[in-house]
């Protein structure tokens, strides 16, 4: 009998973790267009010449939101349990540290 | 004190943390192959700028191309997150409609990455020695030294390969292990979509086979918003050495 119960909240754990909520077809269309859109700013703001090196943080804005966009609704790491997210992100900002790390290493950051 | 065994309903063990051991290995496996396209992108960026010799990123670089390439990919993560959505609703039609036009999708991209190695390859530069416009510095290079007295213009083959300078070295590297993990996702997706006309190959109560394929796919996406962002738009911008 207490096995049968363990079993049981095991099982509805694994369906809670496994199976959570995800979003409708019209999320999923709706978040396409918006990727869509943000590309779409992205080469619009590549050519305002007078944003000069402003175009920096933008790109990077525009490119953080659509990568945040992808992650969190078509990879559902919004909806799942927050240890995916922890491993992902994990290495995620061990790469970016890493990017950093080699091109403080090689003076990129360096103004002559 | 209790022990209990438990075998979910997609054929997996119970573990400690209660979640299936292979999307938590999937999970692990997308973290370090950030790290992978990390260092791969901060070799590019090291050395841009670095090359002695052209063509460099604004010779060779066709934005609206490369545009194009990035709609189609964002395409395909949106026609595979609807084939998972369909496999889970119980629809097999819809989620194959869905799956063969994820690998269609993802083959164009391919298709793109090709073309675009190729005309790099063959890089054409003219230039009208009389009239010469607007001239990128590795033109103007080229100009310098080619249009003399009684020559009214340049034609020659400039193509950018990976042995031609650290910009091609670097370039095609990153932007060729994107691709092969692209053509990785295309054939695993498509050895779904042919499993599918197996009976109870793939069910909805066995879609964990198409939801790790679905984040790898996903995460080859995000690869190429990080990858068009930081070597296209950034590659051509002015403000940064060329």
């Amino acid at each position: 009998m207490a096995t049968e119960n363990i079993n049981k909240a095991l099982d509805s754990n694994i369906v809670h973790t496994t199976h959570s909520e995800h979003p409708s077809a019209a999320t999923y269309f709706k978040v396409a267009m918006a990727l869509c859109l943000l590309t779409g700013l992205e080469v619009v703001v590549f050519f305002f010449e007078w944003l000069s090196y402003g175009i920096i943080p933008v790109l990077a804005i525009l490119s953080v939101a659509k990568f945040a966009l992808v992650i969190m609704f078509y990879m559902h790491l919004k909806f799942d349990n927050n240890l995916f997210s922890t491993l992902f992100l994990t290495g995620l900002f061990l790469a970016i540290g890493v990017t950093f790390a080699l091109m403080a290493l090689f003076r990129w950051f360096h103004v002559a | 004190m209790a022990e209990a065994t438990v075998s979910n309903h997609e054929g997996g063990h119970q573990t400690t943390t209660g979640l299936n051991h292979r999307k938590m290995l999937m999970w692990v496996f997308l973290g370090s192959d950030c790290m992978f396209f990390a260092t791969l992108i901060a070799t590019y960026l090291v050395y841009k700028g670095k090359s002695l010799s052209g063509p460099m990123p604004i010779d060779v670089f066709s934005i609206p191309v490369t545009t194009v390439s990035t709609f189609v990919l964002l395409m395909s993560s949106m026609s595979m997150v609807l084939a998972y959505s369909a496999l889970r609703k119980g629809s097999l039609k819809g989620y194959r409609t869905w799956m063969i036009s994820t690998v269609i999708l993802g083959s164009t991209f391919l298709g793109f990455q090709t073309f675009e190695f190729y005309e790099f390859a063959n890089h054409h530069v003219h230039i009208d020695c009389i009239n010469p416009g607007e001239l990128t510095d590795y033109e103007q290079g080229l100009f310098d030294k080619n249009c003399t007295e009684g020559v009214d213009h340049y034609d020659a083959q400039h193509g950018l390969t990976p042995k031609t300078n650290l910009f091609g070295t670097t370039f095609f590297v990153l932007t060729g292990l994107h691709g092969t993990h692209v053509t990785i996702g295309v054939i695993w997706l498509m050895s779904l979509f042919l499993y599918s006309f197996k009976k109870g190959g793939v069910t909805p109560e066995r879609d964990l086979d198409t939801d790790l394929a679905a984040l790898y796919w996903h995460f080859v996406d995000i690869v190429w918003i990080v990858i068009f962002a930081v070597v296209y738009l950034f590659g051509v911008f002015e403000g940064f050495p060329t």
